[in-house]
């Protein structure tokens, strides 16, 4: 496509695009994403966005972040540190330096280096003049007067002109990594087919930015990521959120049964509700609620009616929801509450990933009130999640929380695409007309009620949130009845150990320290441990994808190592869980609260300085 | 599936008895909650439809543990929440026929939100309201439908709260049924939940209900033999809005926008004269004045006061998605994980 000067082959490239909010950082970012998988790179991305939609312009507070990290190898994270950033206005450098690697590439909108823009980011002067950039390659561009120029004649009015600087600067950057332009092109002739004017200056723009990065050279080499050795198999880019989704509606389809979904939009959830309104074509119900109890409550609802029932939501959102779940216990009716995790309490930072939510799904309800709990840690396997969540509800009829968090929700990877045929298939206790229904009666194996939907023949009962009798089902104030039925919920949840698979250790079966996480700080860890074992470090990794109940070989893992560091994004709830569980095992901790993932490099310290204390 | 399962024949000749379930009814002697379970069981049985396509859904109250004396399936919930489960119910299983069943507090307090969504959304559902203006099972603290000084136990020197009106709330958010009846008159409850079970949308009775126990005597002005004749308008659709022992009181329109109680036969009044109810007009107007008569200036209006014909929030949900069918090439999960942009790895 071009004429190179020099090509360095790289193993793994990171990029951080940054502007204001609404700059279209997230579009460029995902553009480059969308591109390099099809180009065959592994990709993981993290978009880092504030809670206010139009934040005020040119603030630090306003800045949007997409990072990307890309690589002929296997991608796990989104990267620590940036080789290249972008950064369109001075606010959006100062918030991003620290996260450039010494002598990274950083490219600037120099129209926006103005006195005024200083003043916004709380610079002193001009940073372009600072000697702290020097050890940097800084590229200036002239982007937004660049942007102009090129559309001068365009037709378009000033507004839309500059809305398009975004693809001067992607432009760029696809120069820079010699990538093709055609998927953006294509996804630019998609979005606004309605508006030709506009798909043609996009396109011009784009172009135009990446002839510009091409004359001036904008780097003394051009690097090269190549393909991944990947998988065979057909692929897709999915975020955490939209695979979260499809998990859902995969398990219904697979159980034969209506998905309805009772929710309440709550950042960084939402994206789940909109992705199953839109799935109309597949027969999905959406039911947007009055408020989150009323979300959780329409999903009981259509339990009890028959539907496969479940309700989305992110950590304030569970707490409102607290006392219904507390229902589909005593109802012993299946439902799948998805909480996304954000930063909390209470409001906290909505849009920040965060796992503070771990002891609440396991205990926050009234009651001895236990419900399953698992857990996501890729953002593509919130698919396989999902449909073993909706499984574990279905078979054995019980509510179970899923947990994901904002870094999976928001977080996209290419996912080999599966196949229905090839996933497990859900077996339904529902009960048929003619059958001899007590409303309590279980199975042996899983202590599972049978489900017997309004509409069917003969089997009308009644259930409630006052305590039941055994087996029958109906009210009963007996003390001996509670202790009966109070020990069969407990051991209902106990028993779907016996139906999920054995906790997987990543390592040497008695290395000296097991790093042991759970959830969306899978890639971090499972990096951080790889590369400590490449440098021949004895370390393993034992992450869990079950909480609540744990995996039945939990404990025989925990003998086999003397020294146990439990890591998650909050201050130890996991942690102190696995000591109410394993009173004789001693389990150190590490902890961040800061709204982001923890970084690789970070990580490796801490388990560097845990391995030389002998 | 659950669709296949609906699809029944023509059902048997039901009774009230079929709707009788096999638990002991607990409510307090001479409450009223016995006769308007009496009333749900007559109606239901007239309906004609199988009673397995019933589902009575409530929350927490004393009215509330309606669902175990019906032998239909049931659900008692929790506090406040049963429009909300009523609502998932019927639009996950839009082939039921659902009585949901509050009381003041639970329908008006707690369950506030749902209550005036529901209404909104016209979710095809019947909602049973409990009015005895008090909470009984908390043994007789104020409700929000308790009169402006009440003394209770929570307000021992008198409320100084306003009361809702439930027909406010309901008309406020754009109810298409509104009824009112009373617990003690079970032909005319029967008869309204009828009319209710059959409107398409969300039908609001509210039943005045007497409270033995705390609240005694609190319809009695309306309720009284000597004076309920001349305090209870009953009215029906296209007939004059006629009351009184003598039947020659009646309702005009006064001059102001007020509706004014006439006598036939006095100043030149004849029944020519009497306003004619109707129930299906969209405008709320008279609707709302008609519901907001209060004794002893007006007599109370009782009978079905709105009927409006809508589509239903079920209804709409069911096209939308048939609508969308047709016209999506997604037909199966398969067709959607390969959609849009994927590639292929040899």
């Amino acid at each position: 496509m071009s004429q190179k000067t020099k090509v360095i082959e790289k193993e793994e490239v990171v990029i951080r695009f940054s502007g204001d909010s609404g700059d279209g950082m997230q579009l460029t970012g995902t553009q480059f994403s969308d591109t390099s998988a099809l180009f065959g790179n592994d990709v993981a991305t993290f978009p880092d966005y504030p809670a206010e939609i139009r934040a005020p312009q040119g603030t630090v507070g306003g800045v949007s972040g997409f990072q990307l990290h890309f690589g002929h190898t296997e991608v796990n994270t989104p990267g620590d540190y940036a080789d290249v950033l972008v950064a369109m206005n001075p606010a959006a450098l100062k918030a991003n330096l620290k996260w450039v690697k010494a002598s990274g590439t950083i490219i600037v909108n120099e129209d926006s280096f103005t006195d005024r823009n200083f003043e916004k980011a709380g610079y002193d002067s001009d940073p372009l003049h600072d000697d702290k950039l020097a050890d940097y390659n800084l590229i200036k561009a002239k982007i937004t007067s660049l942007t102009r120029e090129c559309l001068k004649d365009s037709g378009l009015d000033q507004k839309s002109i500059l809305r398009s600087k975004n693809m001067f600067a992607l432009g760029m950057v696809y120069w820079m990594f010699d990538r093709p332009l055609a998927h953006t092109e294509e996804f630019i002739e998609n979005k606004f087919k309605k508006h030709p004017l506009v798909v043609d200056g996009n396109k011009k723009v784009l172009h135009a930015g990446y002839n510009f990065a091409k004359t001036i050279e904008a780097l003394a080499y051009n690097y090269s990521v190549a393909p991944a050795k990947i998988k065979k198999g057909t692929y897709r880019n999915i975020t955490g959120n939209k695979a979260t989704a499809w998990g859902l509606i995969a398990a219904a389809e697979k159980a034969g049964l209506p998905l309805f979904c009772g929710s309440y939009p709550i950042t960084p959830a939402t994206e789940i509700l909109q992705e199953l309104a839109a799935r109309k074509d597949l027969g999905v119900k959406t039911f947007q609620a009055e408020d989150e109890i009323a979300g959780i409550c329409t999903a009981i609802g259509a339990s009890f009616a028959g539907n496969f029932a479940v309700t989305t939501t992110s950590g304030p959102g569970l707490a409102l929801k607290t006392e219904a779940a507390g229902l589909a216990v005593m109802t012993e009716l299946p439902l799948v509450i998805v909480n996304v995790q954000r930063g909390g309490p209470s409001t906290g930072l909505p849009t920040k990933t965060e796992q503070s939510d771990l002891m609440q799904a396991i205990h926050g309800r009234s009651g001895e009130c236990p419900m399953p709990v698992i857990a996501a840690s890729t953002p593509s396997n919130c698919f396989e999640y999902a449909y073993r969540a909706s499984k574990i509800a279905l078979e054995h009829m019980t509510p179970v929380i899923l947990l994901t968090d904002g870094f999976l929700a928001n977080g996209a990877e290419p996912w080999r695409i599966p196949k229905m045929e090839d996933l497990s298939p859900i077996t339904v206790p529902l009960a048929k007309e003619g059958d001899d229904y007590l409303p309590y009666a279980r199975d042996e194996e899983k202590l599972a009620r049978k489900w017997a939907v309004p509409g069917t023949k003969g089997l009308e009962h009644r259930i409630g949130g006052l305590e039941k009798m055994d087996v029958t089902g109906t009210v009963s104030y007996v003390p001996e009845n509670h202790q009966v039925m109070t020990d069969i919920r407990s051991e209902r949840v106990k028993r779907v150990a016996n139906f999920i698979p054995d906790l997987p250790v990543k390592g040497e079966e008695n290395a000296d320290v097991l790093v042991v996480g759970w959830g969306g700080t899978y890639g971090h860890l499972t990096t951080a441990v790889r590369e400590l074992q490449k440098e021949d470090k004895s370390i393993a990794l034992a992450h869990f994808n079950y909480i609540f109940p744990l995996p039945k070989n939990t404990g025989e893992v925990f003998k086999r190592y003397k020294k146990i560091i439990v890591c998650e994004l909050n201050d130890g709830q996991f942690a102190e869980y696995l000591r109410s569980n394993f009173q004789d095992v001693k389990f150190e901790q590490y902890n961040k609260l800061q709204g982001l993932p923890f970084t690789v490099k970070e990580l490796k310290e801490k388990f560097n300085q845990l391995l030389e204390e002998k | 599936m659950v669709d296949t399962l609906l699809k029944q024949p023509a059902p048997e000749k039901l009774t009230p008895k079929d709707f009788k379930s096999d638990q002991e009814v607990r409510w307090c002697p001479g409450c009223g909650d016995h006769g308007v379970l009496n009333s749900v069981q007559k109606a239901m049985a007239q309906l004609g439809k199988p009673k397995e396509n019933f589902a009575v859904i409530s929350g927490i109250g004393c009215s509330s543990r309606f669902p175990y004396y019906m032998d239909t399936y049931g659900f008692h919930s929790i506090h406040g929440r049963a429009a909300a489960i009523a609502s998932g119910a019927k639009s996950a299983n839009p082939d039921l026929e659902i009585l949901q069943v509050s009381g003041d507090g639970d329908a008006l307090a707690i369950g506030g939100n749902h209550f005036i969504h529901a209404i909104r959304r016209n979710i095809d559902m019947t909602i049973l309201l409990f009015n005895n203006e008090i909470y009984g099972l908390t043994k007789g603290q104020y409700s929000p439908t308790s009169k402006h000084g009440m003394v209770t136990k929570t307000s021992p020197f008198g409320t100084i709260e306003q009361p809702f009106h439930p027909a406010e709330l309901a008309l406020g958010a754009q109810s298409k049924f509104y009824a009112r009846s009373i617990d003690t008159n079970i032909k005319l409850t029967s008869e309204i939940l009828l009319d209710a079970t059959k409107h398409k949308g969300t039908s609001i009775v509210e039943v005045l209900q007497n409270c033995v126990i705390y609240n005694d005597g609190t319809h009695s002005l309306i309720t009284d033999k000597n004076t309920k004749e001349e305090y209870q308008l009953v009215l029906r659709h296209g007939e004059r809005m006629i009351f009184g022992k003598d039947k020659n009181k009646g309702l005009v329109m006064g001059g102001n926008g007020k509706l004014v109680v006439v006598t036939i036969g006095e100043h030149g009044i004849t029944e020519q004269d009497i306003l004619i109810h109707d129930a299906h007009t969209p405008d709320p107007h008279m609707h709302w004045l008609l519901s907001n008569m209060t004794a002893p200036e007006y007599p109370v209006a009782f009978g079905v006061i709105r009927d409006v014909a809508a589509l239903s929030y079920e209804e709409k949900m069911v096209q939308q998605i048939k609508d969308v069918q047709e016209q999506s090439s997604i037909k199966c999960m398969d067709d959607l994980l390969n959609s849009g942009d994927t590639w292929t790895v040899e």
